[in-house]
């Protein structure tokens, strides 16, 4: 069924459509709309699931894991400093390999105070050991939601779906909702590894010495390796059964471009627009859009990058000292792989300032100019 | 319950072994707590009154009941204190371990 629906509550459909167990969370703009319409479906009986109030993110995070590990499929969302707030609970989520969904907005951080997008606040949790896939259209949110479950679930490591503040959540498109007996013949029931039961009763997270914490902390990466595949492998999986393709990461127009942008969430249908443009005056431009953050696909980005003569990078995020984070990513990606291709890094749209199809013009006009990139940094609408 | 006498700390050779998650595999009685023991309880049984207050408030089950009475287990009393600090007629008190 056809809905028009804001991208919001694409996440809440998402996590109705997998059937979700428990729920728990806590209201923060940009993020409200997902558990208030979550939190309706549980009253009226739509979703079969128990809907845990809290008092504060950190509460929140800390009742999923305990539904999780009681073995009950678990969804939250948060934003911004809600996610922030969370920070120490992610950890016991990805340590305890506790396969929660998590949408989160992205929202910058305060202070000032702000509701507007940008990615700082989960690229701030890169490495708390959870998967992150970032989203351009209310679509792909509910599909990532979905798959997210799956993957989570196989290799038991908490996945963070990530969308706009506004531009994505409060958006408003057209969103095919799929049958529930699809959406189950995709995702069956959660078969937890281990749960607290009293039919084998045992605890969980305890201490644990220097002659098995490092162990633990191997297999966790051994299984984040594993997801690549496994994205391919749901995703294919996916479109048998929907008819929709998602891709780890998603390549536009990048066969011939002498410059490849990338990007990363909702920028990422801008530069199409732009490359649309630009290809039509005769500048061979592309648009590489990375949908997974976590693991990094760096194989795909090695692969779809290495005829490519020059790249730049489009960040709305920083690590403050160094320059975009997507960018640091991509250098180390391609670093050894044999490409020669000069990275221009370029940051746009902190705080929710628009980044438009003029933005994209100007990066690939600073990097037509140059052969190498002059600054580390490019700034794009910056009043200076 | 395991017995105190069986308990064998687990190590494992190999990660293939190991669980996913940091798990309980089982019992933890062969970590003997006592030894992180500065002060210890000694108990007075001559003004002991059988009330059994030492035993519910012995946050890590270190007092046991012998014969009516209660005693202490050495091997993981951490003394803490508190059984001496909430017995009413003062027949625990806490001394100084001298190694």
């Amino acid at each position: 069924m056809k809905k028009v629906i804001m991208g919001n509550h694409a996440l809440s459909y998402g996590a109705m459509l997998s059937r979700s167990q428990v729920i728990s969370a806590y209201p923060i703009t940009p993020q409200t709309q997902v558990v208030e319409l979550l939190s309706e479906m549980c009253a009226d009986g739509t979703l079969k699931a128990k809907f845990i109030k809290v008092e504060s993110e950190h509460s929140a995070m800390a009742s999923c894991i305990g539904a999780s590990i009681a073995g009950a499929r678990t969804f939250t969302a948060t934003s911004a400093q809600g996610l922030a707030l969370m920070h120490e609970m992610l950890h016991w989520a990805s340590g305890g390999r506790l396969p929660i969904v998590m949408g989160n907005i992205n929202r910058a951080m305060a202070p000032g105070w702000s509701i507007w997008t940008d990615q700082n606040d989960s690229l701030s949790q890169r490495d708390t050991g959870w998967m992150q896939f970032y989203c351009s259209s209310n679509q792909e949110v509910l599909d990532t939601t979905i798959q997210a479950f799956k993957i989570a679930e196989t290799v038991g490591i908490p996945a963070m779906v990530v969308l706009d503040a506004f531009a994505l959540s409060h958006t408003y498109e057209v969103v095919d909702i799929p049958d529930q007996g699809k959406v189950d013949a995709y995702l069956p029931p959660y078969k937890p590894y281990a749960r607290l039961t009293p039919d084998a009763p045992c605890a969980f997270d305890g201490l644990t010495g220097p002659e098995h914490y490092f162990e633990l902390r191997y297999k966790l990466q051994k299984d984040m390796e594993k997801v690549p595949a496994l994205f391919d492998k749901t995703s294919k999986e996916f479109e048998e059964i929907f008819g929709r393709r998602l891709e780890a990461v998603e390549p536009y127009l990048c066969d011939d471009a002498e410059i490849v942008l990338v990007t990363s969430g909702t920028a990422g249908y801008t530069a199409r627009v732009a490359v649309d443009e630009m290809r039509k005056e005769g500048i061979k431009v592309g648009n590489l859009r990375i949908r997974m953050f976590r693991p990094f696909p760096f194989d795909a980005v090695r692969r779809l990058l290495s005829k490519t003569p020059k790249i730049a990078v489009m960040d709305r995020n920083i690590s403050y000292g160094y320059h975009g984070i997507f960018c640091q990513e991509v250098k180390s990606a391609l670093n050894g792989s044999g490409s020669k291709a000069p990275v221009f890094g370029f940051i746009a749209g902190l705080g929710g300032r628009d980044i438009t199809v003029g933005s994209f013009r100007e990066v690939v006009d600073i990097t037509r100019r140059q052969d190498k990139p002059a600054e580390e940094i490019n700034w794009i609408g910056v009043k200076k | 319950m395991p017995k105190k006498r069986d308990a064998k700390k687990i190590v494992y050779e190999s990660e293939k072994e190991m669980p996913q998650m940091p798990m309980s595999q089982g019992s933890m009685l062969w970590n003997k707590t006592g030894k992180w023991r500065n002060i210890r309880p000694e108990i007075d049984l001559e003004k002991c009154n059988q009330c059994g207050i030492c035993w519910k408030f012995c946050p890590d089950m270190s007092i046991v009941i012998e014969n009516e009475f209660p005693a202490v287990d050495y091997d993981f009393c951490k003394g803490c204190g508190i059984c001496a600090e909430e017995c009413p007629t003062k027949c625990i008190v806490m001394v100084e371990e001298r190694k």
